[in-house]
């Protein structure tokens, strides 16, 4: 099995990535990523297409969330961690020198698996902290910011008459809704998210995954998903990576109905992981 | 087997509660021996407190000036000491390469473990010696106009305590704030770093506000600290019963006065005051610890965020 995964060749490889003519918004080429010195991500190569949910699974361990998490350069923060190769966004290096940190988390922002609101914030506060940090001052801007995308991820009529009470005193899914709030305030161009409802319950799971459906018109959306259902459920496309691999990506409905690698299909039919 | 088990659990529980119970039964009983032992003077009244006259020989009391020294020392510490211990933990939690950690860590305990006279010592030796000749007359040039700035120098002030009570408590407070930034979880860094912070700007918006009780309480511990603190600023302040508006003014503290005049209490009376003295020194920290923590509550509570307290 193993043998398999590491035989494939530029030419296989060009073989298993999905032909459409779409857009691509963010294109991966030849990213290697360690920890020290564990090697998390080996040569993996991914186009990110435009206004599409692209879906990342595998089983624990496997890179997913290395491979999100180097696509706004938080990987870098881990000390000890490395990474190679690129990552192009709008057909620009986010690693060159065209572009700093600050400028790609800015343009890609992110969700993460615990919902982590900032508890000393209040939920308004919570909203608006990422154009605070871009400097913008503008109270009734703020104000019209706040209600917009609290509207947009559905949390407005829940909290519109608590936005001074604090993040942290909302449920579960409802922090997670903060969340991606707080991240679209902001206006990202891609909005990635780590296993964004792995903490919640399956009501606020549904909410989520609507909402994400529902983001694709103005986004683009990575999510790592450690559940196929969900995968299955939202994702246009589908990439199933393995020991840092990227094994195989294609549309989901392909991807899951008629898997062209032998990993793939034992891994989708529960075979493993 | 079963009952044998339940038999030390209840035997377990039943000790901790009795060393738990020693904290608050020890404070009672120190509160209440400063009380009766201060009988004679207490009945005195108020004058105590607000009397700035302190003469033995015709049974004169008033510790007004020592509790206004305690106080502007205590101050002029957190004043210096509290920003450099907390860039102290700032370094040591969000900046240190791993390596320098627990060395420089290391350092900053071992200042605890310096014995208060080692501080008076280097004080009045090291440090006054200096702050006379080269600092204090600068300061007076300069900034002479304000009138904490004024008067003869000596050397010995209660300037020069407030900035040695500085050093004394940038161990603790330094560390202390360390552990509470070191336990703001990760998540939090990452939320401030996805929005497109700087460095700075997480530790800031992130990480100083979630651990910000924890730095508060850091805080008051060194307030305590210096309040409380008795051989250095004995060496130190100069020892003279006087409210002078110049920090460089000799003057005197509850604590250095207990200390240096507790031999020559002769009389009944005299000894009463001391104690007495010791019993302000109680109270006003009692009192300010509950304040702050009823500032520390209020503040959490106006935005709701009691929750992770």
């Amino acid at each position: 099995m193993l043998e398999s995964v590491t035989s494939l060749d530029v030419e296989e490889r060009q073989r298993l990535e999905p032909h459409d003519a779409l857009e691509t918004k963010m294109e991966v080429v030849g990213l290697d990523a360690w920890y020290s010195t564990k090697q998390a991500l080996v040569d993996v190569n991914l186009n990110v297409r435009s206004n599409k949910v692209t879906a990342i699974i595998g089983p624990s361990g496997c890179g997913k969330s290395t491979l999100i998490r180097c696509l706004n350069r938080m990987h870098e923060l881990v000390p000890g961690s490395r990474v190679t190769g690129s990552v192009l966004l709008d057909g620009k290096n986010i690693y060159g020198s065209d572009l700093d940190a600050v400028d790609v988390r800015r343009r890609v922002g992110m969700v993460f698996q615990k919902p982590n609101p900032f508890p000393n914030m209040s939920i308004a506060d919570n909203v608006t902290a990422g154009l605070k940090l871009a400097g913008v001052k503008d109270e009734s801007s703020m104000k019209e910011v706040e209600r917009r995308t609290l509207e947009r991820v559905g949390l407005w009529d829940e909290v519109k008459d608590d936005l001074k009470r604090s993040g942290a005193s909302l449920s579960g899914g409802q922090q997670q809704r903060l969340c991606i709030a707080r991240a679209l305030a902001i206006e990202p161009e891609v909005l990635l998210m780590d296993e964004p409802c792995s903490a919640l319950d399956p009501t606020a799971t549904a909410k989520i995954e609507q909402l994400i459906t529902s983001l694709k018109q103005t986004y683009t959306v990575v999510i790592v998903t450690h559940n196929m259902q969900q995968a299955a459920r939202i994702a246009d496309y589908t990439a199933f990576m393995y020991l840092g691999k990227l094994i195989e990506y294609d549309e989901t409905t392909t991807l899951f109905e008629n898997p062209r690698q032998e990993l793939t299909e034992r891994y989708i039919t529960g075979k493993f992981g | 087997m079963k009952r044998r088990r339940s038999g030390a659990d209840t035997a377990f529980k039943s000790m901790t509660l009795i060393f738990a119970s020693s904290a608050v039964v020890l404070s009672l009983i120190y509160f209440f021996e400063l009380y009766y032992g201060s009988t004679l003077t207490l009945k005195s009244g108020i004058s105590f407190v607000t009397g700035s006259t302190w003469d033995p020989n015709n049974q004169v009391f008033g510790v007004l000036p020592m509790l206004y020294g305690s106080l502007v020392t205590s101050a002029i510490a957190l004043i210096i000491g509290v920003p450099i211990s907390l860039g102290v933990a700032i370094f040591l939690s969000e900046i240190s390469p791993q390596v320098l950690r627990s060395p420089i860590s290391f350092v900053v305990e071992m200042l605890a473990a310096v014995p208060s006279v080692i501080y008076g010592l280097w004080g009045l030796f090291v440090l006054a010696p200096i702050l006379r000749t080269n600092v204090y007359p600068i300061l007076e040039s300069r900034l002479g106009f304000l009138p904490i700035f004024q008067g003869t120098i000596y050397g010995v002030s209660v300037l020069t305590a407030g900035i040695v009570l500085a050093i004394m408590i940038i161990p603790m407070v330094a560390s202390i704030s360390r552990d509470a930034l070191l336990a703001v979880p990760d998540s939090q860094r990452e939320a401030a770093y996805a929005l497109g912070a700087t460095r700075s700007e997480v530790i800031r918006m992130s990480v100083l506000s979630y651990a910000r009780s924890g730095v508060f309480a850091s805080i008051f511990l060194g307030f305590g600290r210096a309040f409380g603190e008795t051989m250095a600023v004995t060496m130190l302040i100069g020892n003279t019963p006087l409210i002078s508006a110049s920090l460089l003014s000799p003057g005197y503290s509850l604590a250095a006065l207990v200390a240096s005049e507790f031999t020559e209490a002769t009389t009944q009376v005299y000894i009463s005051a001391l104690i007495e003295a010791g019993l302000v020194l109680l109270v006003v920290s009692f009192i300010a610890n509950v304040v702050a923590r009823l500032l520390i509550r209020r503040l959490i509570r106006s935005r709701e965020a009691a929750s992770y307290l």
